[in-house]
């Protein structure tokens, strides 16, 4: 199981090369023209967004709509930040999505280390019942979750927010991958010198896979970040809200408004993209392992 | 490095051996234990209660009475419910085959490319690590009846999400925007790992263009093209995000669907029993598509 990122390693480029030739026959410019022009027209909305949200309102409806904003304003976020709890949503976005991504690695790599590690009894049918977790779409039994964590009275509560997420077996069966592939041997050697299991899985296991969870990480991060539904569900104060749920309340105080809503969208949007264009390789990377295919 | 570890392990003293496993035991459970809590207590727990629920009457707090196949009755004679599940396939039709084919299409311009590769990329997957409300945000804005870019530069004035024909397409488009970069970055892998010889070999033979596509890039391409189908279909059924926040299901329930049709029931109206009934019904639709998938999966890696 490699790790290599996937577009940069020269070995891997070469079926690329061979695809390059067949394209070849045709006009090689158009094509790359058309490509680069899709791109473009893919990221348009997002610089659309951009550049209304620095624009003073009334700018925003002119007609024609032009490219650059004529006068550059920022009154749309001095608004939003001071007319809205957006820094509140903020902190509770940053505060649960950092607790969910710490916990999600601590959790899955504890238990993929038992499973890939240690030879106990019921290893292999708690394995099966973690890899059913796949097939569950928990979407299905959101009723029976809401009633649940309303009985244990954390509905508005962080709790009732994080605990949830925490329940993915993804994790738990990319780790239990990477651990199998480190020689027994290595685990044996350290038992035998008087290493405790957490000296192992901490002091061996974990150095030796950095990289996953790093980039389990940043994927985790991101989608803890996006997700909707749940906090959508758990959270109704609106203190309480986390920022993508957030700013889909804002839209409607505002009427028409389009300056701060794209404002509200764009704030929402920094760390996710921030995080995506510092970590590129990392956030495809655990794509890929997160979709079973480990690039 | 690896290497240098001595294998020395015959020094094990035989008559502890026995604490030794219970204390290996132990020392696994407690390792598993805290994953395993959570997620039998908020992921298995709630699946197994949703089909108990599915049987009762019972409303957003409690337990309800025991109505037998009562909701299951009402839920297929009720056309709201076929009418949703008729959407939620409707938008799968619009979402999954065109994303994936998007997907191939756009992985292959993109492999085409030398210097300006990593970028382009990124531009196609910068959506993907968006919010969904950010997503939808955004959209409204360029589709705006009024003031939005797309109209202007058309010259229409359809309102796009509120349109009885066009709603659920406009949601279905946003929705490919949001998610192709994905597919793109699977399909890439998959173009990748197909090796070079076999395309040498066929040019050799006097293959070319589509006869190159469709005798190796598509077959060989089958197993990445086969997990994405079945990760879109798997998604697109739990649908609800894009749609509750761009349409909220109308207008006139064109655009309602099936998860919608049961956070309505359970959330606004308090039916508990009878939303439940619908997650059982989405559920078994989802592990039906998997099992039928998976099998389609395995018969294209044999191949």
């Amino acid at each position: 199981m490699t790790t290599t990122p996937l577009s940069t390693t020269s070995s891997r480029a070469r079926p690329a090369r061979s695809l390059r030739t067949r394209l070849a026959r045709l006009p090689g410019i158009l094509v790359t023209a058309l490509t680069l022009v899709l791109a473009l027209a893919w990221v348009f909305p997002l610089y659309w967004a951009l550049i209304t949200s620095f624009k003073p309102e009334n700018d925003t409806v002119s007609n024609p709509p032009t490219l650059w904003p004529q006068t550059f304003d920022l009154g749309a976020y001095t608004y939003i930040f001071q007319n809205s709890p957006i820094v509140r949503w903020y902190l509770n976005s940053i505060v649960s999505s950092v607790a969910i991504t710490v916990l999600v690695l601590l959790l899955s790599m504890l238990c993929a280390y038992a499973l890939s590690q240690i030879d106990f009894q019921g290893r292999r049918w708690l394995y099966w019942l973690i890899l059913a977790g796949f097939m569950i779409p928990f979407q299905a039994s959101l009723i029976p979750l809401f009633i649940f964590v309303n009985q244990l009275g954390l509905v508005n509560n962080y709790m009732g927010l994080i605990l949830p997420q925490l329940a993915a077996p993804l994790a738990v069966v990319i780790y239990k991958q990477f651990f199998d592939q480190i020689p027994p041997e290595l685990a044996d050697a350290a038992r035998i010198d008087g290493a405790s299991e957490w000296r192992v899985l901490f002091g061996i296991f974990l150095p030796l896979n950095w990289s996953i969870t790093f980039s389990l990480g940043i994927v985790t991060f991101i989608a803890a970040w996006n997700n909707f539904l749940w906090p959508f569900i758990v959270m109704n104060d609106t203190s309480k809200l986390t920022i993508p749920v957030g700013i889909t309340q804002v839209q409607s105080a505002y009427g028409v408004a389009y300056a701060k809503t794209m404002a509200t969208a764009v704030t929402a949007a920094v760390p996710t993209i921030v995080a995506y264009l510092l970590f590129q390789r990392r956030v495809t990377e655990g794509v890929m392992a997160t979709a079973g295919l480990k690039g | 490095m690896l290497n240098t570890v001595p294998p020395t392990r015959q020094e094990q003293p035989a008559p502890s051996r026995q604490a030794q496993v219970r204390k290996r035991l132990m020392t696994a459970l407690l390792l598993v234990a805290p994953f395993t809590l959570v997620y039998l207590v908020f992921l298995i727990y709630p699946t197994l209660r949703v089909i108990q629920l599915s049987f009762t009457n019972a409303d957003l707090l409690g337990a309800g009475t025991f109505t037998g196949l009562q909701n299951y009755i009402k839920l297929f004679h009720e056309p709201t419910f076929w009418t949703a599940l008729l959407n939620t396939v409707y938008f799968i039709l619009l979402t999954a085959v065109p994303n994936t084919l998007l997907g191939l299409g756009l992985a292959m311009l993109v492999l085409r490319l030398r210097r300006l590769r990593n970028l382009v990329l990124a531009a196609f997957f910068m959506p993907f690590v968006l919010p969904v409300s950010v997503v939808t945000n955004v959209w409204n804005w360029v589709l705006d009846s009024n003031f939005g870019l797309v109209n202007f530069v058309t010259g229409s004035n359809i309102t796009w999400f509120q349109d009885p024909v066009w709603a659920l397409p406009s949601v279905a488009f946003v929705t490919i925007w949001w998610t192709v970069g994905f597919n793109v970055l699977l399909f890439i892998a998959g173009l990748q790992s197909i090796s070079a010889e076999i395309y040498e070999a066929a040019a050799l033979d006097g293959a070319s263009g589509w006869r190159l596509f469709w005798s190796i890039t598509w077959p060989n391409l089958w197993p990445v093209t086969s997990l994405i189908l079945l990760l879109q279909l798997i998604a697109q059924f739990k649908i609800f995000d894009q749609i509750y926040l761009l349409t909220q299901g109308g207008p006139f329930d064109k655009t309602l669907v099936l998860l919608l049709y049961s956070y309505r029931e359970g959330f606004q109206q308090q039916h508990g029993g009878y939303a439940s009934t619908i997650g059982v019904v989405l559920m078994v639709v989802i592990l039906l598509v998997s099992a039928i998938q998976i099998r389609v999966l395995n018969r294209g890696d044999r191949a």
